[in-house]
């Protein structure tokens, strides 16, 4: 199996969905010739020509609504918003067309597509190269938002996203990126949209999160673990619409419940996890259920100390995760 | 002037509230640090709380006859040196805004502030399991029992058992707990009755009684033990022994005495009813029944088989002393495995004791009485008395309880000048 980083994993999974159906085609800023500011198209403008890797102009709106019409019309789009900071233009289009349409029509008509964007600080990208936009999407049924945390993930998920039959928003880590490397098979496999994905077993402490910060828990629990501290830890790996059933489970192992996002903390998708677990877990729960995210200051600022400050790290994640254990 | 609470303190291992019996202080009098304050009564122990500070008494909280948690406040005191302890507790509070700033929320690891706060994980374990949160020693934050002390302990299958709860669904069942009791049938006060309110000891007395009554399902068994050549020796020797000594050789102390070497033969007695077992205690501690006025106390010779009889008179003479001034304490009562009670010394010569619960028996010593009785068909004077065994028949039957009092009266009957050792 060879072993991928999470970037890898994303240009495998286009390129395998492009020469599997003749409907996939990318489009965004810079997508073509140049491959991708971040390299995730690397190839593919070489491979699938001009017709196939559409480079597009600085219009988000325009990105999305091309996308979203081309869809409705039979293809399978994969769009690319160049920084999720850069989706807010493409707003109208996503909520209130793609996410309505199969509801406004009566089922008559779909969206299919797939919108790539980079997400997360930690990169000295600054405001408008490092937020967390996920939340913002989380209460239009009809989108589905998915934020992988492993290149195996990354690969499978948005082989699902792309031949899901309605629109799905695919945030990934910018940091991610070239930081994390894993096993990815090299054959055709999908993952479950709409499941979570429990990354350690563990007895004493519950952790839900996605993205980036999985790998923080992990690497905080290897620690812990050295304590005696035994983390069990879920990723949501859909952020919308949530696995109640799988955050349920979760909850009720341990009835200590950390739940970490990089977002800004008021509103964002583990306020809703916290919600379903004190709809549901009363009786299992053995401590507050605890938040860790980032402050509610407008976005991530550029100085590095004022960064650090507030980008999520394994060992903010540590000390969180020891604090409730010892609760 | 700063206010400062004080609170029931802890008076033992195992107690978790004391009753006020009664309060040595009001309101507006001055006391001095460590100057009793109140008298408290815990289980069947009188102890005295001491102020912590000193100061005024500015509201007493708790009443007379009141019983409270430990730890629960009984009383506000104002303290003198105004300025110091103001800014002693503005330093301290600046302190723990820093703690609270750097968010460690730990600086309370060592106390057991958490102790009694329970989460509904906890909570929903300890009764579907009928567990007793008192019993269990929390391994979280402030001594806080966890969703996983709990869990262990119900994998270990080692549960302290909600007594309490229990009993009061049984008495709740049965429908006879003393209070209701009480209530149902109130008898009316007369003109020139005296109304004795039941609290303190008598409360706990009450308590016990209806408890062992309640519980164990007695049965009983007398014996009767020819003591001449034990009474023509210690009447002989008896003065003798208080001048050298400085205190009484009862007779009682012979019994004791008779009593622990026929338990080691047989140890079935010296036993416990524990719900789904019985417990076979090692040591062998005799409760011996003390009373004072409308007080009985029940104190305990430890180790009693080990113990010589002047050494088993000297612990009679000193437990009687401390029980009728009022100074036994919890440790003087703790750990009795069978109960032999002097009923003699009131002039009884039968009675059916109730048993002293948790124990399996108690054993009453009667009066000794000369009796003319027939030995080799001839009348003799003889010195006889009564040993009247009550038994828990869940634990105990008569053959054994038989077979034991055969003992203890062979071992009276043989007891005379050639084979008693008193030291």
């Amino acid at each position: 199996m060879p072993i991928m980083s999470y970037i890898q994993a994303i240009t495998t999974a286009l390129r395998e969905e492009m020469r599997r159906d003749g409907n996939v085609f990318v489009l965004g800023e810079d997508v073509g010739k140049k491959g991708g500011v971040f390299r995730a198209t690397d190839g593919l403008y070489e491979e699938f020509g001009e017709e196939r890797v559409l480079d597009t102009p600085l219009a988000e709106s325009a990105i999305a609504g091309v996308g979203i019409g081309a869809a409705m019309y039979g293809m399978r789009p994969v769009a690319e918003m160049q920084f999720a900071d850069f989706i807010m233009p493409a707003v109208n289009q996503i909520i209130s067309e793609a996410a309505k349409m199969r509801y406004r029509s009566n089922n008559d008509w779909s969206a299919p597509i797939t919108i790539r964007a980079p997400y997360g600080g930690g990169v000295h990208g600054a405001l408008y190269h490092s937020q967390s936009v996920e939340a913002i999407f989380a209460n239009q049924p009809g989108l589905k938002i998915v934020m992988p945390s492993t290149p195996y993930d990354a690969k499978g998920l948005l082989k699902a996203a792309i031949r899901d039959n309605d629109p799905v928003l695919f945030f990934e880590h910018k940091r991610a990126y070239r930081l994390l490397k894993g096993d990815v098979p090299s054959e055709d496999y999908v993952l479950p949209i709409g499941k979570s994905d429990v990354k350690r077993e563990g007895e004493d402490i519950t952790v839900i999160t996605y993205g980036l910060c999985v790998h923080f828990a992990l690497q905080a629990a290897e620690k812990l673990a050295e304590d005696g501290i035994d983390a069990h830890i879920l990723d949501l790996r859909t952020v919308y619409p949530l696995d109640q059933e799988s955050i349920i489970e979760a909850a009720r192992k341990t009835g200590k419940v950390l739940l970490i996002t990089e977002d800004n903390k008021e509103g964002s998708i583990i306020g809703e996890v916290a919600a379903i677990i004190a709809e549901h877990c009363l009786f299992d729960l053995d401590a507050p259920i605890q938040r860790l995210a980032g402050p509610d200051v407008p976005s991530m600022p550029y100085a590095p100390p004022m960064e650090k400050f507030f980008m999520m790290n394994p060992d903010k994640v540590e000390k969180a995760m020891r604090d409730l254990a010892e609760y | 002037m700063p206010t400062q609470k004080i609170t029931m303190p802890q008076l033992g291992e195992s107690v978790t509230e004391g009753t006020i019996s009664t309060w040595l202080v009001n309101v507006g009098d001055k006391v001095n640090k460590y100057d009793p304050i109140a008298e408290v009564m815990t289980d069947k122990v009188n102890a005295e709380v001491p102020s912590s500070f000193t100061g005024v008494i500015k509201e007493l909280t708790a009443e007379e006859g009141e019983t409270v948690a430990v730890g629960d406040l009984i009383c506000y005191i104002a303290t003198e040196n105004a300025e110091s302890e103001e800014s002693n507790t503005e330093i301290q509070r600046a302190a723990s805004e820093d703690k609270n700033n750097s968010a460690v929320k730990g600086n309370s690891d060592k106390s057991e502030s958490m102790k009694k706060r329970y989460s509904p994980a906890v909570l929903r374990l300890s009764q579907e399991n009928n567990i007793d949160l008192n019993e269990v020693t929390g391994s979280g934050r402030g001594g806080r029992i966890t969703r996983k002390d709990l869990e262990k302990i119900i994998a270990s299958g080692e549960m302290p058992k909600a007594a309490t709860f229990q009993e009061a669904n049984n008495h709740a069942a049965s429908g006879v707990s003393i209070e209701q009791t009480a209530e149902s049938s109130h008898p009316e006060t007369q003109t020139g009755d005296i109304e004795i309110p039941v609290k303190g000891v008598r409360k706990v007395i009450a308590q016990n009684m209806v408890k062992s009554t309640q519980e164990i399902p007695h049965a009983w068994m007398t014996v009767e033990v020819d003591v001449t050549d034990l009474v023509s020796y210690r009447n002989r020797i008896k003065n003798h022994f208080k001048e050298t000594e400085g205190f009484g050789l009862t007779f009682f102390s012979f019994f004791i005495k008779a009593v622990s070497q026929a338990l080691k033969e047989y140890p079935q007695l010296n036993s416990m009813w524990a719900g789904d077992k019985i417990i076979q205690k090692k040591d062998i501690n005799l409760s011996i029944a003390v009373a004072k006025e409308n007080e009985l106390f029940v104190p305990v010779i430890k180790n009693a088989d080990e113990k010589t009889i002047k050494a088993i008179a000297r612990d009679i003479y000193n437990l009687a002393k401390k029980a009728r001034s009022g100074q036994l304490t919890s440790e003087d009562m703790q750990g009795g495995t069978f109960t032999v009670n002097n009923t003699g010394s009131f002039g009884s010569i039968s009675s059916m004791g109730v048993i002293n619960h948790p124990q399996a028996a108690i054993l009453q010593v009667e009066s000794i009485v000369k009796r003319p009785v027939i030995i080799n068909d001839m009348f003799a004077a003889r010195d006889i008395v009564n040993l009247s065994l009550s038994l828990d028949h869940r634990i105990l039957d008569g053959l054994i309880c038989g077979r034991f009092l055969s003992l203890v009266k062979e071992i009276l009957e043989s007891m005379n000048e050639e084979t008693i050792q008193l030291y």
